[in-house]
């Protein structure tokens, strides 16, 4: 084989397994969608969404689950999301070249990758020590401190993106900075900041590590934010590992229900974010 | 909420030296104190919410240390070094733990590296333009994933499914390969060190694939196409041009994978067994800091109990803000020495 020969013979060797990574990445995306649809499909009925958690052995459902991740996201966005929107435009409209802004923005970028189950400590030993009990107010806080560090960069990154032009434009009318922000740059980068909010909609609702031991779980129907409330991040874990084939069940319709949920999230902010870049 | 307030009266006290040139009329005197006023206010308003990000931090390493203080006065240095965790005699020692996270990460850049990196080189020098958004959005919702779905994932389909056919191969392979045969000794579990790291190099796939895709990027066209002038293949350009010159990004990338996987909790928790000890084999279960946390912390009675996970917490805490800060810093590095050359 000549030297020509071998660099091509190698040159094809590697790019096939580039190629195979690529169908390796896909691969594992198929078969884990694939076994949720199958195993979860099996699981979905009307009584999934109208009947609590039951005791091991009976019929039920989801409903105290979904109800108690839907109120712990809810408010969990509803106070993470003006923080990270906030602190967010700080760092693009003020921080540019600034030691303390990027401090924060060195700082934000490692709680962005931090493990969420430290921000659950954190959260048992800020609310759940002194309160004396687990409760959904303290899950909601923990579901706001992962919720912050994304919008917060999202935030940032938009704005980062807004033309220059178009402060200064406002400015030259006479505006003042706060009003170039707020109805000029916030406008412009509208569809941006709202794909990081949904994004971490997607990041909150399959959170489980920082609500095990914060807001618990509850085999009952509760709307009390100060008692543990059912979750289902935390039924899905609970119920998968026991020995009971209706929790099991159960334990699959909700891990389809969280990643259907996520999936069209993180769909919908890819379409919202390629909308507007073409009409840029 | 006070510190805005504060700030904007210093600030005014010290615009108010400078002294109007021009008389204006009252009015629109009056409009633009109003103006700068609120200007002041949205300034502060927006930098404490900043700084909120600084207390957080500062919030979470106070409390973990605060919480891990009495473990830590009890058992000492002996905490990083034993192996021993037993509740029931409040002995406890985080060797087992470390081992098991460190094992678990070890095994999950091993298969996770190639492959990442060969989706990036997919994803930037081979694939037709109309392949790339498809292949490169379903790569990233991997990512979206959340770790409880691998979890479940994990233990009822991967599981068994190593434990049925991967896990006697591997056993028969190397049962006559001196060194390696402890190393991958039965009985084949499903449930381990080894399916854990497995699933953590699936789940850190989209994070060092979307980095290494992003530095490759970077790389000048100019450079690339000079290399095929003189003949290179594409592989030859990859090799000698794309990968050294993105050397410090890529180093970057994986680290921030490495962050990932020593934190991930949820998926480990699921398939990695939840003993307390070092097994020479790796397909023997084990733990890891995370999954110790997440499968006892709720049960954990009594303080030194309870303070013992928060300890491995603050461990955790310590060894992924290490590896995290790191990772950025590289980032940080390729990005200005982009810039510089370009």
């Amino acid at each position: 084989m000549t030297l020509y020969e071998r660099r091509k013979m190698k040159n094809r060797i590697a790019l096939a397994a580039s190629g195979v990574a690529a169908l390796i990445g896909l691969f594992w995306l198929l078969a884990i969608l694939g076994t949720l649809v199958v195993n979860g499909v099996s699981a979905l009925s009307f009584e999934l969404f109208t009947e609590s958690t039951p005791p091991p052995g009976s019929a039920g459902g989801l409903l105290n689950a979904m109800f108690g991740s839907l109120v712990m996201s809810v408010f969990g966005i509803v106070i993470g999301t003006p923080v990270g929107i906030l602190a967010g435009t700080y760092l693009a409209e003020y921080g540019k070249s600034n030691a303390l802004a990027s401090l924060i923005r060195f700082i934000n970028d490692v709680l962005l990758s931090a493990p969420s189950i430290i921000i659950g400590l954190f959260v048992y030993e800020l609310m759940v020590v002194p309160m004396g009990h687990f409760s959904a107010w303290a899950g909601t806080v923990a579901l706001a401190l992962i919720v912050i560090p994304v919008v917060l960069r999202t935030t940032e990154d938009m704005l980062n993106l807004v033309p220059d032009s178009l402060r200064e434009a406002a400015a030259g009318l006479g505006a003042p900075k706060w009003q170039v922000v707020s109805h000029v740059v916030y406008r412009a980068a509208r569809s941006g900041i709202v794909t990081g909010i949904l994004l971490s909609i997607a990041r909150v609702s399959g959170e489980t590590a920082p609500l095990l031991f914060t807001a618990l779980n509850n085999q009952f129907w509760s709307a009390n934010m100060n008692a543990p409330m059912a979750n289902l991040p935390v039924v899905i874990f609970t119920y998968a590992l026991s020995p009971y084939e209706d929790w099991r069940r159960l334990a699959w319709g909700g891990a389809l229900l969280i990643t259907v949920t996520i999936l069209v999230l993180n769909i919908a902010a890819r379409l919202l974010t390629s909308r507007s870049s073409v009409r840029q | 909420m006070l510190l805005p307030v504060v700030l904007v009266l210093l600030r005014k006290t010290r615009m108010s030296q400078h002294a109007e040139t021009v008389a204006l009329h009252p009015e629109i005197q009056q409009r633009i104190q109003k103006q700068r006023l609120l200007d002041n206010v949205f300034r502060y308003v927006t930098l404490s919410f900043a700084l909120l990000v600084l207390v957080i931090l500062g919030g979470v390493i106070v409390s973990l240390v605060d919480g891990a203080l009495p473990a830590l006065k009890k058992f000492g240095f002996d905490f990083l070094t034993t192996e021993r965790w037993n509740p029931v005699k409040e002995v406890f020692g985080a060797r087992a733990a470390i081992y098991g996270t460190l094992m678990t990460s070890l095994i999950a850049m091993i298969v996770g590296i190639p492959v990442s990196f060969g989706i990036a080189i997919f994803l930037t020098e081979l694939a037709p333009e109309w392949l790339k958004r498809p292949i490169g959005t379903a790569i990233e919702l991997l990512a979206g994933i959340p770790s409880i779905i691998y979890g479940i994932w994990g233990l009822f389909v991967f599981a068994p499914f190593l434990q049925r056919n991967i896990q006697p191969l591997l056993i028969a392979i190397f049962a006559d390969v001196p060194g390696l045969s402890s190393f991958f000794a039965g009985p084949p579990f499903g449930i381990g060190v080894f399916t854990a790291g497995l699933i953590l190099g699936i789940m850190v796939l989209p994070f060092i694939t979307s980095v290494t895709r992003d530095v490759f990027e970077t790389v000048p066209a100019l450079l690339k196409e000079s290399a095929y002038g003189l003949g290179a293949t594409t592989w030859e350009v990859v090799w000698q041009i794309v990968i050294p010159y993105t050397r410090v990004g890529l180093v970057g990338g994986v680290m921030l994978g490495l962050g990932r996987a020593l934190g991930e909790t949820m998926a480990v928790t699921f398939v990695i067994g939840n003993a307390h000890r070092i097994s020479p084999s790796i397909l023997a279960p084990g733990t890891t800091i995370s999954a110790s946390i997440a499968n006892e912390f709720q049960e954990a009675v009594g303080d030194i109990y309870t303070s013992a996970l928060v300890a491995l917490g603050l461990l955790l805490f310590v060894i992924t803000f290490t590896v995290l800060a790191l990772a950025k810093l590289m980032l940080i590095r390729m990005q200005r020495n982009t810039g510089a050359r370009t």
